[in-house]
């Protein structure tokens, strides 16, 4: 095993890391920009280095100095956390060649799955089921209405190099194929990927449903059960529950099942994730992506497995050699704090003058700030994950509403008048409910 | 005259119209950046643009003064 482990991320999620790296006896360092320089990840850290200023190409996106930080502080591992360099081969290979260890999949793999078309064709060849959609990359409008007119409308358009639901729109006629079209080809040259289009029939009412999965160092992959995240607003996760209410015994072996051999395909190594899309009615599933890393949403699967993930991360990557046989008990769901107005979702940063995270049993709280602390507009929106598990959904929903009602937060704008607004209503209570439910809240 | 502010803090991604544009109820102003999402700034009224306090890469505060419409 490795000494060392620089954390090339920042806010909750490092913290998180930063909190097993150190529980496993390894010493644990920060990199952060200068907005981030005084948020709890930075303090918690054995080290921390300076990346650079706010925007992320100058700091946690800028690959030449995160290796520079590696090296000025003798770290022996990479942990990428989500989101920024995480899912860049490039960076991956860096690490490697640099003579570190790369806490994730191969490079290989990430490549494979970070082109959606070309996931879809590996997933499809390997007897995993896949919507109705694109074979090759969309390059211009024409071609998609073909490829609209083929499908069937409604149709997905998303950027294939894209993630994050950023440039995700519904078409349902050729008008609005236009403007998705455009919308995804502006988020696909913004964001640095690929300009290829991919079109995918859109499931109305479907649930998106996510199966964790482990690739162990011997080379087999198992799955740690579900999570539906179908608690969505921009086709972004707000809340995320495991085992999912929508999924029947039958239709969660045959997913879980798929899941493995997705992993398989691609020889995976470490915890990843097989996003489905799940039409409830039909109980029936299509793969959707897969994301080659450590999910935001992993805590709800460690809290009914009892598996630390980061940890399994880390002894994967340091090549030891151990089975694991998941087991789930009861039920958990995790809210997303996010730093909006509850309302319309908007943006709403600033200074932390009230900090109280809720406590008690069944309650866990993954956070990236403290009172005192200012949370910028340069990063994405989220403080917090809070966590609840009980023996049942009901008990999950009980101690889900004590502790959102519980947590107090003064500053910024949040979500927390959400997250108790979607705890009463019925739809959520009965866990009858789909990925248009948010919009449906707000439309109402 | 209707003086357009900033909901939130956030960058000036995009300034979409100039001083003297003449811009019609609905227009997109400037589009500002907050949280990886895009935000644009919508004009309330229709009129002419008579002055632009910002420019793009600026942050901008919540209240900070964008655009003057006559």
């Amino acid at each position: 095993m490795f000494d060392s482990v620089l954390v090339a991320n920042r806010g909750e999620i490092a913290r998180r890391i930063i909190r097993t790296v150190r529980g496993m006896g390894l010493r644990a360092i920060a990199v952060h920009s200068e907005a981030d320089a005084d948020l709890p990840f930075v303090r918690e850290a054995d080290d921390a280095v300076l990346l650079g200023p706010a925007h992320p190409a100058q700091s946690y996106l800028d690959v030449d100095k995160v290796l520079q930080a590696a090296r000025t502080t003798g770290a022996r591992a990479v942990h990428p956390g989500y989101g920024f360099l995480a899912e860049n081969a490039a960076f991956a290979r860096a690490v490697i060649d640099a003579g570190l260890v790369w806490i994730g999949p191969d490079p290989k793999a990430i490549e494979q799955m970070g082109d959606k078309i070309n996931a879809r064709n590996l997933m499809e060849a390997a007897g995993v089921p896949v919507a109705a959609g694109t074979r090759e990359p969309v390059s211009d409008l024409a071609q998609a209405e073909r490829a609209a007119e083929e499908i069937g409308y409604p149709v997905m358009v998303k950027a294939a190099g894209g993630g994050g639901g950023i440039g995700m729109g519904v078409a349902r006629d050729g008008e609005s194929l236009a403007k998705a079209f455009e919308q995804a080809t502006r988020a696909a040259a913004r964001f640095g990927g690929e300009p290829a289009i991919l079109l995918e029939r859109y499931i109305e009412r479907a649930r998106h449903v996510e199966v964790q999965i482990l690739g162990l160092a011997d080379g087999t992959v198992v799955a740690l059960g579900e999570r539906d995240c179908s608690v969505q607003r921009r086709h972004q996760k707000v809340v995320e529950e495991s085992p999912s209410p929508g999924v029947t015994p039958e239709l969660r072996e045959r997913m879980l099942a798929a899941a493995v051999r997705a992993g398989q395909a691609v020889g995976y190594r470490g915890a990843g994730t097989v996003e489905c899309l799940v039409d409830a009615d039909a109980q029936d599933f299509v793969f959707l992506e897969m994301n080659t890393r450590l999910q935001v949403e992993h805590p709800v699967t460690e809290l009914v497995t009892g598996l630390d993930l980061v940890e399994h991360q880390i002894r994967i990557a340091a090549g030891e050699v151990y089975s694991v046989e998941p087991r789930v008990t009861g039920h958990a769901i995790e809210f997303r704090v996010y730093a909006e107005d509850p309302r319309r979702f908007l943006p709403g940063p600033g200074k932390i003058g009230v900090w109280e995270e809720p406590v008690g049993e069944g309650v866990r709280v993954d956070s990236g700030y403290a009172a005192g602390n200012t949370v910028t507009p340069f990063y994405d929106p989220l403080m917090a994950k809070l966590c609840v598990v009980g023996a049942t959904r009901e008990e999950a929903l009980r101690r889900g509403r004590e502790a959102v009602a519980a947590f107090r937060v003064e500053g910024p704008k949040h979500n927390l008048p959400f997250c108790a607004e979607l705890l009463d209503h019925p739809d959520f209570v009965s866990g009858d409910y789909d990925t248009g439910l948010v919009s449906r809240m707000r439309s109402a | 005259m209707a003086e357009v502010r900033a909901e939130m803090v956030a960058n000036v991604w995009k300034i979409v119209v100039s001083e003297g544009d003449a811009v019609e109820e609905g227009d997109t102003l400037v589009i500002l950046e907050s949280m990886k999402m895009e935000i644009p700034v919508i004009a309330e009224d229709a009129g002419t643009v008579t002055k632009l306090h910002i420019k793009e890469g600026d942050v901008v505060q919540e209240g900070d003064l964008i655009a003057a419409i006559e």
